[in-house]
Order: C-alpha cells, then structure tokens, then sequence
C-alpha cells in the first residue's frame, strides 16, 4: 500500500431484506485524486459510500484510512475521521437558516455568535458565488441552492476525503463549472474526492479515475484516459449501448401547425411570480422550458397544473374553457406533473412502491372506488417491468429504493394515469445513462401516440434531442421560443443570455 | 442482486407491527399465571336485573377495553393523518353523555322512564361530539395548530361544558332499556360493549376496505406536499379523521353514561384519553404520523385495560396506578421503537448466518 493511498475498502458485504446491495465490493482513494464511482441506478454507489461514512453498518469488510483500519459507527465519526460528505438525497434541516445549516453540529461545544456565523457563512457563500442570505429558511431555497447549501457545508469542514453522491444533479451548467472550481482547488490541496453522477460529461472532464459497480459487484477500477465513454458505458450497462445516437429521427414527428391545441393558457400565472404569458401546446407536441435556475422554469409548470395558487387569466383545455384551481382539477382534465423535487413533492417514503405507483390513479379513480389488491400489483409489475425498476418486491417501502428507481417509481405513477398532457420537471434526474436514452425514447413514442409532453431538464442536450419547441424563461418572464433551426446549443446560450432574444 | 431468498421467520416475525401488543399479551399473562391463576376465573352470576351474565377478570378487560378499542380507532386515523394526538377524548365524551343524559331525561333530575326515544338521544350525542371533534380539526387543519395544544381547548373547557349542558345536575336515569348499552343485553351473559366494539371493527373493516380512506390518511401523514399534487386535499383529510374520531367519542360516551345510569361530569371517562394514545402507540404505530396498523391499534386498546386490571387485581392502589402503569408502558414502549425492533431482529439473523448466506441471486 503505498503511502499515497488515503482511503481503502475491501470486501464490503452489505445486504438489505431481499437485496445484496454490496458484494465484495474494493476501492481505493488516493490523495489528490478525484474518482468517479460509476454504475447503473440500483448498483449500489450510495450504499457504498453509506457503508463508508457509518450510515449503514456493514456486514463485512476492513476500511483503512491512512493505511490504520478504522470502525465507523456513525457519519459523526467519519466527520471526525476527516470525511465529509454530501448524501445524494440532501439531509440538511429544511426549518434552519442557511447559515444554520453550514455550521450545525459543528460548534464543537463552543459558544455561537450569531451574527458572527451569519458573516462567516456569507462570506463562504459569496466566494462559491451561492447567491442567497444566510439567514434564509433553507426550505424555501430552490433545490439547486439547497444543493450548493449542503456543498458548501462539506468543503468548508477541513477534510482529507470528500464524498459528493450525485451533486450535481439538479445544477446548471455555470454552476456545475462553479463546482468543478471548488473541486479541482482541494484536489491541489491533496483531498481526496469520490464523486459520483450519471453525467458523463463531467466525469471526463474532472475525473481520474473511475470506479465501476453493477448489481452490488465491483467490475473494475480504471484510468480515465484508458476507458473510452462507449467502453465506460458498457462496463456499467454490461452491454453495448450508444448514447449519443440521435433518436428524434427514429420516431415520426409532429406536424405543429395541423394539431389541435391540447392546452391553452392565457396570461399564465401563479402566486408564485411568474410574468403572466400565453401559452399553448398542441397534441402529440413535445416542448420545453429552459432557462437558468430560478428562470421561472419550473414555476411555469407548477401554474399550469395548479400546484401553486394559480391566477391565470384564461385556460382552456381542448378548446374548452375550465378552471384548474389545484392539482386534482389539472388530473381530471388529463394532465400529469411530475415534480422537480423528488424527496418533497415526490415520493411518500413509507408506503410501498405498489401504492406509490397506483396513487395518481387511485386518487382520481376516486375515494369509493379502490382498486383490489390484485389491480394494484398488476399496475405495479406492469410499470416495474417496462421502467426497468429494481426493487425486491412491489411492497418494497419506496425511500429504500435507490435514488434513480425512487424516480422511475414516480414516472410510472403519473404514465399509468394515462395523461392527455405531460409534464416532467426533470424526469431524468439522478438516472442513468441507459435509462436516460430509454425514457427520452419513451417520451417522444408517447408524443407520436398523441401526447402532448412539456419536458424541463438542466441537461439542454437533452431538451434538444426530444423538443420540437423551446420557451426561454429569464427572470421569471418568458424571454423567447425556440424552434426549427434555431434549435441549437448556442442560440439557446444566447437567448438566455439575452441576446437572441426576439 | 435482488434475490427472494427467504428471511429468518424469527427475524421476519419481529419485523412485524402486531407482534409487540401480542407479545405484551403473553407476558402480561404468563405473569398472571405466575401471580395468581384465580385472576382468570370466569362465573356465571346473577345481576341486579336477575339475569344469568359472565363475570371475572377476563370480562372486565373485555367489557372496558371494548370502549377503549372504540377510542383507539379513532386515534389512530387522527394519529396517522395529522402526527399529534387528541387529548380531549375524555372531555368529549363527557359532553356526548351529558347530551344523552339531557335528552332522555328531559331536564328533569331523574328519570325512571326514559323521554325521548334511546336512537333519538345517540344520534344527536354524535352530532354533538362530531362538532367537537370537527372544532378540534378546523383547529388542526385549517389552522395548522399542533394537535395537541388545538385540543388542549376542548380538554380544558370539555367537562365545564358537559355540566353547562345538564346545569350540574347529577342526573340519574333508571330505565332499563337504557342500562342495555353499557351493561347486558337481557338473556345475554357477554357484556354489551363487546357487541358494540364488534359492529365498531366491523364498520372500520369495511370502510379501510372498501374506501382509500387508509391510503390517503396514511399518504397525508407521511407527505403532505406529495399527497397535494397528487389530488388529495390534506386539510379536508385531516378534519375528517378528526370528525371520525368524534364519533368514536359519542359511542363511548354513550355507553359510558348508559353504564352508570347517572353522570358525574368530573369523573365520568377520566384519563382515557392517555389510556387511547397509550393503545395506538402500543399498537406500534409511530405517534408522529403515517403508517399506521388498525388491528395492532386495537389489540394494544385491550392490553391496556389487561394491564390496569391486572394491577387493580394486585390491589395497586388507584392514586398510584398511573405510576405503575407508567412503568410498564415505558417498557412496552419503548420494546416497540422500530430502531429496537430493528436490532432485536438483526439479532436473530446474526444468529443464523448460514441461512443468510445462502442461495446466491
Ligand atoms: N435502506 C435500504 N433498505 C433496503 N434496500 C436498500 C436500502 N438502501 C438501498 N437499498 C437497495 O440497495 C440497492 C443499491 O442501492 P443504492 O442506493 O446504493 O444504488 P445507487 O447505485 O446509489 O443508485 P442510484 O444511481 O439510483 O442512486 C438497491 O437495489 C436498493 O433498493
Ligand atoms: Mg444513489
């Protein structure tokens, strides 16, 4: 072992009711190296760095740091053991301020001043360009700055490893760029930094090394310059899968100008501040809202399905005049939301994937009129086969679920209402790359079927490949719409930054 | 990676919610046997009527749990639904009978014959304690008071009310079709509570089953925001439980008065509601909300009542009941922490490791 080597793991076991999560799993952190750990929703990437940080007891193997074998028992211990991590699903405390949040747990029994760690916290926050008070309530940050909350909480600890589990998944571009600052400065300071993310991009673009896992075994450990992105892809799918593929071509397109109009919204706006705007997408049309975060994006489709207290002027639903006042009015009338944030607006943690998938239905089906247990596991299996979700049973509790199935879980929920009008606010968040392809495919076969799909991703790659129209959202305000040829990355780029705006 | 193969039953067992009121059941009993076999003696005697009826230990726990299973089923939907308790059961019970005991009384303060039809009375005491519980839930609901301060009002000023309600009149009624609720149906040796518990279950067996009642009050109490997109109305959800709840109350109420024949407005369903809470935490039910297990809540009802009449058995005196029971309940609590079970069950796998290693996915 040479002296470099700052964490060591080997012959991790680890298994859930039903589950192996981590079999004989091996990995090796050296100082001054940022790793990428790699695998398919389900491979057990979280479990291992839980198993590392004491979360999860494991049930055999020896992690060394510094070459000495250490017993962590709890993530408190491996805070003090000089590991500091950020969980995939953000653990802060949504009641404290921001400031609160970077420094909890950390006064090391000394007296606080508040105005002092109201300073020191904004001033962290300042130099990671994080623009929010630190004496905000963390639950009314966006999930994005919630994010960059719970980041800049583990850089600020002094740390000899730091774990980022899937922590840019709900990052724009700028501040993922903000972020890989962040990182490459520690690794010069020789902390060493698991990182994990499906995005493949931004493992060749910070990363040294890479570890892959599938189904709880380790495939290997590889140099980045020697695992090409097909061969990586492939390592973590165990076959061959070509991501870059253009699929829009593979399925017919729409003819805009010849469809009837689905949804109609005039003067769109909700209590949440949107500038009121039209808006219309027609059947079997794909479009998409992009923008910076906290453009508005997100707001836009919460008031088209009455998530906030909506106060448009006028909405009209294949032609008819209605009212959409909260989310069950929007579901009568055929339309679906899948929610940006998982954990909040998601999932109902305890109760089982089956009740989970059959929610939607079930609540719009009505109270009187429950679905049998024998309906409910179809429904269930039907979506848990063709999503390709990996759960022990159908009665599995949903928050066990690995962070990707957790949202395909979601996705089959609102997919079984059968909607007339979809709409997903990042649908592929923290899934993985060959999921990702299969569910882009999905959308656009669905749109062919006569779906209408409003699709929001940080990801403008993937907003190209499935939208046939983008509205550009700047401050709240709708700034510009996209189509044809002016579908590229740069016009996008420019219309947001202001300059091809129309 | 995802394999079926089977768990320990031990440890499967422990993961189970029911097993804890089953298994406090058990030693309850086995320490009864231990005490005193003569706790579970049954006979048959002769009431005051002239009737043949069960008498004993056994029937009490029966005949009073049956009015605390009633409660427990309406606790655990607010529970569920809301994440706080109601702790004004006790109070509104007292202003349901006081209710009955105005109407079948008709004002008068006594009553051999009752004045009013029996149905009549019922219904407008659950009319009466469905305002109070849909008071306690505009608080909790629409509001957004914690559970247990919104009803601390109703706790407060329950019994004061009841009296209002009568002018403090100790009412005695001595008809005997009235007595038939609390007491025994004529010819019948089994306690009438029981009955009426019965047709209580049997109610919230059909409704859990035939409505998504379990689904959306369990939804809401675990994830308000994710239940609201998905169409449920969480306040509407909550206020219900807690009008549900309110007629649990009037059934109780109503045999409680029917029971004594007469009122005593400070007495009548004392500390029953901590007894109620006691059953849905008992139950293994997490007292701040969300999945919750009505046939747990309800046999965790019936252990309560064993325990307090195991301990009047030992002649424990009643100031100092609480105390003992509190002891007990701690225990038992305590024992049904899932982080407890959870490590109580990780304990029986431990113990067989070869079972765990078997058969590879
Ligand atoms: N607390 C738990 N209880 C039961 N099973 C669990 C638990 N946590 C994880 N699992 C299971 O372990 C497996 C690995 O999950 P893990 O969260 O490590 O996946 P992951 O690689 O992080 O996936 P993703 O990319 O989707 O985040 C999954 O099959 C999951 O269902
Ligand atoms: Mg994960």
């Amino acid at each position: 072992m040479s002296d470099q080597t700052v964490l060591q793991l080997s012959g991790i076991y680890k298994s859930f009711p039903g589950v192996k999560a981590l079999q004989n799993v091996a990995f090796r952190l050296q100082k001054g190296e940022i790793h990428a750990l790699m695998g398919e929703n389900g491979a057990g990437k979280s479990t291992l760095i839980k198993v590392l940080t004491g979360v999860y007891s494991k049930d055999a193997g020896t992690i060394s740091i510094e070459g000495k074998t250490v017993q962590i028992h709890s993530p408190q211990e491996a805070q003090n053991a000089g590991i500091s991590t950020v969980y995939q699903e953000i653990s802060l405390c949504p009641n404290l301020s921001v400031a609160e949040n970077i420094y909890l747990g950390r006064g090391e029994g000394k007296f606080v001043s508040w105005r002092q760690m109201n300073k020191k916290a904004g001033e962290l926050l300042d130099s990671l360009g994080i623009h929010v008070r630190p004496t905000q309530q963390l639950a009314s940050c966006s999930i994005a700055v919630q994010q960059m909350v719970a980041i800049a909480r583990a850089v600020d600890m002094d740390c000899r490893v730091l774990i980022l589990d899937e922590p840019t998944s709900s990052l724009d571009e700028s501040e993922v760029q903000k972020l890989f600052k962040l990182m490459t400065d520690l690794k010069k300071r020789g902390v060493g930094i698991i990182f994990v993310t499906h995005f493949l991009d931004q493992v060749y673009a910070v990363c040294d090394k890479i570890t892959v896992l599938r189904d709880g075994k380790l495939v290997g450990e590889y140099k980045i310059e020697e695992l090409p992105r097909v061969q990586l892809v492939s390592k973590m799918l165990g076959k061959e899968l070509n991501d870059m593929e253009d699929i829009k071509d593979e399925v017919q397109t729409f003819d805009a100008k010849k469809a009837e109009p689905v949804y109609e919204a005039f003067g769109l706006a909700s209590s949440e501040g949107i500038e009121p705007f039209d808006f219309v997408i027609r059947r079997g049309e794909v479009n998409g809202f992009t923008g910076l975060l906290g453009s508005g994006r997100s707001e836009s489709v919460r008031a088209i399905f009455g998530a906030d207290k909506a106060t448009s002027r006028e909405i009209r639903v294949e032609g008819k005049k209605v009212s959409i006042r909260k989310p069950i009015d929007a579901m009568q009338l055929g339309i679906a939301y899948l929610p940006e944030d998982r954990k909040r607006d998601g999932i109902i943690g305890d109760l089982s994937v089956r009740e989970n998938i059959i929610l939607a239905l079930q609540v719009k089906t009505g109270f009187f009129r429950p679905f049998s247990r024998a309906k409910q596991v179809k429904f269930a299996e039907e979506y848990i086969q063709k999503l390709n979700i990996k759960t022990a049973s159908v009665n599995t509790p949903i928050k066990s679920l690995s962070g990707g199935n957790q949202q395909k879980v979601i996705l089959g929920r609102w997919l079984l209402t059968h909607p007339k009008y979809l709409i997903l606010d990042e649908p592929t968040r923290g899934i993985d790359v060959g999921t990702k392809v299969e569910i882009q495919k999905l959308v656009l076969q669905l749109a062919s079927e006569g779906m209408s799909v409003t699709f929001i991703s940080s990801e403008t790659d993937e907003m190209l490949r499935t939208c046939s129209r983008l509205l550009v959202m700047r401050d709240r305000k709708q700034v510009g719409e996209l189509t044809g040829d002016q579908l590229t990355q740069s016009c996008i780029m420019n219309t947001i930054a202001g300059g091809g705006a129309k | 990676m995802i394999s079926n193969q089977k768990q320990n039953p031990i440890a499967a067992l422990f993961r189970h919610q029911i097993v804890i009121p089953i298994a406090a059941l058990l030693l309850l009993t086995i320490f009864n046997v231990l005490r005193d076999t003569s706790f579970f003696e049954v006979t048959l005697k002769n009431n005051s009527a002239g009737n043949p009826v069960l008498a004993g230990n056994l029937i009490s726990v029966l005949d009073n749990g049956s009015e605390l299973a009633i409660l427990a089923i309406g606790m655990t939907l607010v529970t569920a639904a809301c994440g706080g308790q109601d702790i004004s059961v006790g109070a509104t019970a007292v202003i349901a009978g006081s209710v009955v005991m105005r109407i079948l009384s008709g004002g008068e303060a006594s009553a051999d014959v009752v004045h009013a039809p029996i149905i009549i009375a019922f219904l407008v005491c659950c009319l009466a304690a469905m305002a109070c519980g849909a008071f306690n839930g505009m608080m909790v609901s629409v509001f957004r008071i914690q559970p247990m301060v919104a009803t601390l009002i109703m706790f407060t000023a329950g019994r004061s009310i009841a009296g209002w309600i009568n002018e403090n009149k100790s009412i005695a009624i001595t008809d005997p079709n009235f007595a038939i609720a609390g007491t025994f149906i004529p010819g019948i040796p089994v306690p009438t509570p029981v009955f009426i518990a019965l047709i209580c279950f049997i109610i919230t067996w059909a409704i859990l089953k035939f409505t998504n009642l379990g689904l959306y009050v369990q939804a809401v109490g675990i994830n308000e925001k994710t239940s609201r997109l998905n169409g449920l109305n969480p306040t509407l959800i909550k206020f219900g439980t807690f009008v549900l709840l309110g007629l649990c109350v009037a059934v109780v109420g109503f045999i409680k008065v029917s029971r004594n024949g007469t009122i005593n407005y400070s007495v009548v369903a004392k500390d029953i509601e901590m007894d109620a809470i006691l059953a849905v935490a008992l139950g293994g039910n997490a007292l701040s909300g969300g999945k919750f297990n009505m046939p747990a809540s309800i046999l965790g009802a019936y252990v309560i009542q064993y325990l307090t009449t195991t301990l009047y058995a030992m002649e424990v005196q009643a100031t100092a009941l609480p105390a003992y029971k509190a002891v007990v309940v701690i225990a038992l609590v305590v024992l049904s922490a899932p982080k407890v079970r959870d490590s109580v069950s990780g304990l029986f796998r431990k113990m067989s490791p070869a079972k765990q290693s078997g058969g590879a996915a």
